[in-house]
């Protein structure tokens, strides 16, 4: 069943691979503008070492930041959703957040942070953090109005609401702005090391490919980008089970998955 | 579970018109004696929900007020109990715990709790599916939970607002049946929210007709039936003569 599903985007997968290799090869496509998969492969081999180390590292600065988002982005949504004139005091500025491109503050963030882990986890977490706060705010106010009446009723303590009624209410709207917090986390890593991840030790994705842009190795180039992609994928998956597993049971978006 | 005494409600020149300028009650007037049966009929919107939400105090009136008879928090936490149109359970909890809910809030122990929200549960015939998540069942299955829930707290006035209006004929004259077993059984006062006069003749002592908004009594009439009700009563012509009296009410009311 699960391998049946699998199968179409596989075979199209290598029907794109083995055009892309025929056609790169027909036209004799100089390396530097277009590495044929087979290039790419062997570059991934070739420099796996340099490839993992740098995964590792841009892997744990996105880690990081997402926690970051995660944490903050959560406990903001929730203080901001306890009342209506804290949200309109400072909902407008979560904005910001999002709109500010990061490129353009990220200079800023090597001024304040020097360049290294630190900066590349705030810019990962600046570019992920604004989701988590408007999916906790959206599903806080999501609660079923009679739900609310009734923990009036009965005398609910806040903790008791907040923990019992509020917080499970808000779990599905929460899960989906960590989702989308995780793919944006290491987007917002691979800037950062851009601008701030020259540093000392060993250098991240993002430099990997900064590197391999200037010596014109487009095969590394690719083999790197590929890795960002893996690393976006496997954080989304994880994120993506962890709702699952504390939704399965009850919310209709997991019933069928 | 211990029968319970119901106890009155008392409405005394209630007021209370929403922001938006509707006016949903305009100064009303009701007694309900202790340990009654009283359905309240009305149109759609006639201001009969905002009542009951009055009187459970999830509402206050602009002007008038509202007494509920020995409503003392301190020594009888939760005597007023709340069935809405639809089941509105916790869908991350079990039925039992859905049912143990108002006692977790009233701060009980999770061992008593639980052999309460059993006791309850055994009332509405639901024994077996304690450990099912709402989402596994029926609608009729989901209003007994509900039902089961407000019966927890042992209450000594239930309020339902159409609570069966949304299922299906038969689950619903099933449920009318077991409504008032319960309610003969506990003696709790009961205030039933309905627009179907049939339901409201068939189950009640006393029916009260509202006009449309704001809401205005139009007919108090006591239902002159056996206390012992079944399926053989909807046929005799007592229960057809209330039925027809109340629809007669009910038109004159302007619906």
């Amino acid at each position: 069943m699960r391998a049946a599903w699998a199968l179409p985007p596989l075979g199209a997968l290598c029907v794109i691979l083995a055009i892309w290799e025929a056609l790169v090869r027909m036209l004799a496509v100089p390396l530097y503008l277009l590495p044929p998969p087979s290039a790419i492969a062997l570059a991934g081999f070739h420099d796996a070492r340099t490839l993992a180390v740098s995964a590792g590292i841009t892997a744990m600065s996105a880690l990081i930041g997402f926690f970051l988002s995660a944490l903050f982005g959560v406990v903001l949504g929730i203080t901001l959703s306890a009342s209506l004139v804290l949200e309109r005091a400072f909902y407008p500025y979560t904005v910001f957040l999002q709109t500010v491109p990061i490129v353009a503050i990220a200079p800023l963030l090597v001024v304040w942070f020097g360049p290294g882990l630190k900066a590349v986890c705030v810019s990962a977490f600046i570019v992920s953090v604004f989701p988590v706060i408007a999916g906790t705010l959206a599903g806080m106010k999501s609660v079923d109005p009679a739900l609310v009446d009734l923990f009036r009723l009965y005398g609910a303590t806040r903790r008791h609401k907040l923990l019992l009624l509020q917080i499970p209410s808000a779990l599905p709207s929460l899960f989906t702005g960590l989702r989308v917090a995780s793919g944006l986390a290491v987007i917002g890593t691979l800037v950062g090391e851009f601008v701030a991840g020259f540093a000392e030790g060993s250098p991240g994705l993002g430099i990997t490919i900064l590197v391999a842009y200037k010596q014109l190795r487009t095969d590394l180039l690719f083999a790197a980008v590929l890795g960002s992609a893996v690393l976006g994928l496997s954080l989304f998956g994880a994120v993506n089970a962890a709702g699952h597993f504390l939704l399965r049971n009850w919310h209709p978006s997991e019933q069928n998955a | 579970m211990a029968a319970q005494a119901g106890v009155s409600v008392g409405v005394r020149g209630v007021l209370r018109t929403f922001p938006d300028g509707t006016q949903a009650i305009a100064s009303l007037d009701l007694d309900i004696a202790a340990g009654a049966f009283v359905a309240l009929v009305g149109p759609s919107g006639c201001g009969k929900s905002t009542l009951l939400r009055l009187i459970a105090g999830l509402d206050t009136p602009q002007a008038g007020s509202v007494s509920v008879q020995a409503r003392d928090r301190l020594s009888d936490r939760s005597p007023v109990a709340y069935v809405f149109q639809d089941a509105h359970l916790l869908p991350w909890h079990d039925v039992l715990d859905n049912v143990a809910l108002p006692l977790r809030l009233g701060g009980l122990d999770a061992g008593a709790r639980r052999a309460r929200a059993r006791e309850a549960l055994s009332r509405v015939g639901l024994s077996d599916v304690a450990g099912k998540r709402p989402a596994a069942l029926s609608g009729g299955m989901r209003m007994r939970v509900s039902l089961a829930r407000a019966l927890v707290t042992r209450p000594r006035l239930l309020l339902l607002d159409e609570p069966f209006g949304a299922l299906d004929e038969l689950t619903r004259l099933r449920l009318d049946d077991e409504l008032r077993a319960l309610w003969r059984a506990f003696g709790m006062t009961v205030l039933f929210v309905t627009h179907a006069i049939s339901e409201a003749a068939y189950l009640a002592e006393r029916v009260i007709v509202f006009s449309p908004r704001p809401a205005r009594v139009v007919l108090d009439a006591t239902v002159d039936l056996p206390a012992e009700r079944g399926p053989a009563i909807r046929t005799e012509p007592g229960f057809a003569r209330t039925v027809q009296r109340l629809h007669a009410a009910l038109e004159l009311g302007g619906a």
